[in-house]
């Protein structure tokens, strides 16, 4: 694996794409994927990421730059020749025909034997646990059993890449749970790369080796999924992931790895400079909501306090929900679990809330 | 809740079906009372008038109502003996009144439908039936001796027959004989069976012309973005903004020896100037005027069916190594069946009844079934022929449709 790492299998250089001469919708992507990677591009609609996939795919031509596949430029391949896999929005199950002739066509067009067609078809129906539904039509299937088709289906070429374009959109949320697990799951299993791109940031977190966010064209972040949501390096990374609190305010000095940061209430707080480099900038200070304590006894040492007011407090199961009103902002969240010894905070009351200093970032205003 | 035959109860102990019907009626008396106008405006001007001229095929008392007495002489008889003296004394006795009615015209006409180069026989001999004497027979053959000849008899026989399949017999060039039988029209009389066999080979080439010129110009369309596509829509229509007389008229200014087209071939050294292409006034006219008049109506049902297919599934054929041609035929086209089927039997059922046309471009070898209907309606007045002709088609029609169903299935036809 550590030796796969080093050499890139998917490669975007400086590539831009515009579709109407005027607009780019990609400006200057650099990305290199490696081998057995599972990489999913996350941003907003209208980011990006989906013309990224189809140009991969080379159902789109990239304007500028170069996009190479194992090494080897691919801008002037045509789509059924790069031996993609996809998975479609949609899945794109041919009607006409049933799951077995469905999963059958790439191989067909491939000028596979019968026998060896059957037998790729029934081990590719296995893998994905739809065996007994050969002759039925797509039609006749869930979303889930066509999810999977669909999946078995961009699978049983036996593709090295396969790119998912929000496979699992039309889902209801507990099958999505299920089948972002069998994906994962299988594409370990199977050791290919996969490209997967989703506009839900959960879904993002839980599959992925890496995940590329993008917006207006641009990767803002690619890391981990554990470092996007601990070490966001922008404000558009920190509140796209996860939930996040944020205060405006002013660097007064930075010192060693601390950033003095005045508020707009004019509170003095401590911070972690991500991307602040001098005072007299303005900055957007970010905690994460689960950061945050108001348990005095709780409260580690060194850590920052402000004072509070409670606007608002939702039970919601497994953890409970407060809104603050701290520093002028009515948006402040705190999540706390729900343990037998846990406060429920009344709204109305005055408290005291604090955080570690390393757990609060300064970032761009 | 079940009842002891099984059936579900509602709480109230009535079957369920039938509370179910309950609560549906004022929603159905609704709907029937929102189609109620159109439905009698239907049923009045266009069912109605339809059956009743139907009808006509299969019924025609004009002989058994003017020639009463004849009729009913002629009841019995088999037409194998010769005609007995009591019809001809019968015979005698209603050209009398027929001549005083001044309805002998309509008589004369009648029979020699049946039997032609009868119509003078019945007028002369009404002349003079006045005078006749007993016995009738001799009178009459002394009169003229076709009376004596047993197929003038057979020709009122079948005449006098109030429901009688001679017209339908007759619109499949074939003719009933007095006992029954039925023989085919001697050749040079054989026109009927050919016209029919033209109208379904012209329509039957306009539908594959229009599929093949329409297709790729639905799939273009389906393909285009909105705005374009939107203007490409206009184009299409643009045709029915103008009437189908003025289209049919331009195709005769374009295509004549004289015309555009024909010029064009000329100065492009296609044809020679003294022999240039006969274009129009033939079969070949029809097929290129018709064509072009239902263009559109292979389009429409095409693009509205070509619209709803997703362009992944074009992509997802290619992604899996599928060349354009391999996923245009394997995954779009069969897609676009329910289309081709809806526009083929638009363009085929409207073309197989089309008039004017062919009656402004066709020329001898270019006209149809319509055209020798309204022969039959304007000219001939024989309209008992016309409405056979137009349910010998209409039976045609229903059974191509019978036969698509099984093969395609109606079900399988998409409008939009």
């Amino acid at each position: 694996m550590a030796e796969a790492q080093t050499k890139a299998f998917v490669e975007f250089q400086r590539v831009q794409k515009s579709y109407d001469g005027e607009v780019l919708v990609v400006k200057d992507l650099n990305l290199a994927i490696p081998r057995g990677e599972f990489l999913t591009m996350l941003g907003p609609s209208g980011s990006g990421k989906t013309t990224c996939l189809m140009m991969l795919a080379g159902f789109e031509t990239a304007t500028h730059g170069e996009i190479l596949l194992d090494g080897k430029p691919i801008n002037n391949i045509p789509p059924h020749k790069r031996g993609i896999g996809m998975v479609f929005q949609n899945y794109a199950l041919f009607p006409h025909m049933t799951v077995g002739e469905n999963l059958s066509f790439p191989l067909e067009v491939r000028k596979f034997g019968k026998s060896e067609r059957e037998a790729k078809v029934k081990r590719a129906l296995d893998m994905v646990e739809m065996g007994d539904f050969i002759s039925r039509r797509p039609a006749q299937l869930s979303g889930g059993q066509q999810q999977r088709i669909a999946l078995a289906r961009a699978l049983v070429f036996e593709p090295e890449l396969v790119l998912m374009d929000e496979p699992l959109g039309a889902l209801d949320k507990q099958l999505r749970e299920k089948m972002q697990f069998e994906i994962t799951d299988l594409a370990h299993k199977l050791g290919i790369t996969v490209v997967y791109v989703t506009h839900d940031q959960t879904e993002a977190l839980t599959m992925s080796d890496r995940v590329a966010v993008f917006n207006d064209g641009v990767i803002q972040q690619i890391a981990p999924p554990d470092e996007l949501y601990e070490s966001p390096e922008n404000s558009f990374v920190a509140q796209f992931i996860g939930e996040n609190n944020t205060l405006e305010g002013v660097v007064k000095e930075i010192n060693g790895g601390v950033a003095l940061v005045e508020l707009d209430s004019g509170d003095l707080i401590d911070s972690k400079p991500v991307n602040v480099s001098k005072p007299g900038e303005r900055t957007r200070v970010s905690i994460r909501p689960e950061r945050v304590e108001y348990n005095k006894d709780r409260l580690q040492k060194g850590a920052h306090t402000l004072k509070a007011e409670v606007l608002e407090f939702i039970y919601m199961g497994d953890i409970f929900r407060t809104r603050l009103r701290v520093a002028g902002n009515d948006e402040f969240i705190i999540k706390t679990r729900n343990a037998p010894d846990q406060v429920r905070l009344t709204p109305g009351t005055q408290i005291e809330i604090g955080w570690m200093p390393e757990d609060c970032r300064a970032l761009d205003a | 809740m079940m009842d002891s035959s099984g059936s579900l109860l509602a709480v109230d102990g009535t079957p369920l079906r039938r509370k179910l019907a309950q609560s549906m009626f004022r929603s159905r008396v609704r709907a029937f009372g929102l189609a109620l106008p159109l439905l009698a405006f239907i049923i009045v001007v266009f069912v109605y008038p339809i059956l009743d001229f139907l009808r006509q095929s299969v019924y025609d008392a004009r002989f058994a109502t003017l020639m009463p007495a004849t009729s009913e002489a002629m009841a019995d008889w088999d037409g194998s003996t010769a005609p007995t003296e009591e019809m001809a004394a019968a015979l005698v006795a209603d050209l009398v009144i027929a001549k005083k009615e001044k309805t002998i015209g309509k008589v004369a006409t009648r029979v020699n439908r049946e039997l032609s180069g009868t119509r003078s026989l019945f007028t002369k001999t009404a002349r003079n039936a006045k005078k006749m004497k007993p016995p009738y027979m001799e009178a009459l053959i002394k009169k003229d001796k076709d009376w004596a000849d047993i197929e003038t008899w057979h020709a009122m026989k079948t005449a006098s027959r109030v429901y009688t399949p001679a017209y339908i017999v007759a619109a499949l060039d074939r003719k009933m004989l007095a006992d029954g039988s039925i023989i085919q029209q001697s050749e040079e009389r054989r026109i009927h069976v050919q016209l029919f066999a033209r109208t379904m080979e012209i329509s039957f080439l306009v539908t594959i012309f229009c599929l093949i010129l329409g297709y790729p110009i639905a799939f273009l369309m389906a393909s285009l973005p909105l705005r374009t596509s939107n203007l490409l829509l206009i184009l299409v229509l643009l045709p029915f903004w103008t009437s189908l007389l003025v289209r049919t008229t331009a195709w005769i200014a374009m295509l004549q020896a004289q015309g555009v087209m024909n010029d064009l071939f000329v100065v492009f050294g296609l044809a020679t100037d003294e022999d240039r292409f006969s274009l129009i006034y033939n079969k070949t006219g029809t097929l290129i005027a018709m064509t072009h008049i239902l263009l559109p109506f292979m389009i429409l049902p095409l693009f509205s069916v070509m619209k709803t297919i997703p362009p992944s599934y074009v992509r997802a054929a290619k992604s899996m190594g599928a060349t354009d041609w391999t996923a245009f035929w394997r995954v779009y086209f069969p897609q676009s069946v329910p289309g081709i089927g809806a526009g083929a039997l638009l363009v085929f059922i409207l073309a197989i009844g089309y008039y004017i046309t062919p009656a402004l471009v066709g020329g001898q070898d270019g006209q149809m079934v319509s055209n020798i209907i309204d022969f039959h309606m304007r000219k001939s007045l024989n309209w008992n022929l016309a409405a056979a002709l137009g349910l010998v088609m209409l039976v045609f029609v229903m059974f191509l449709f019978w036969v698509y169903d099984r093969v395609v299935g109606i079900d399988n036809m998409k409008l939009g």
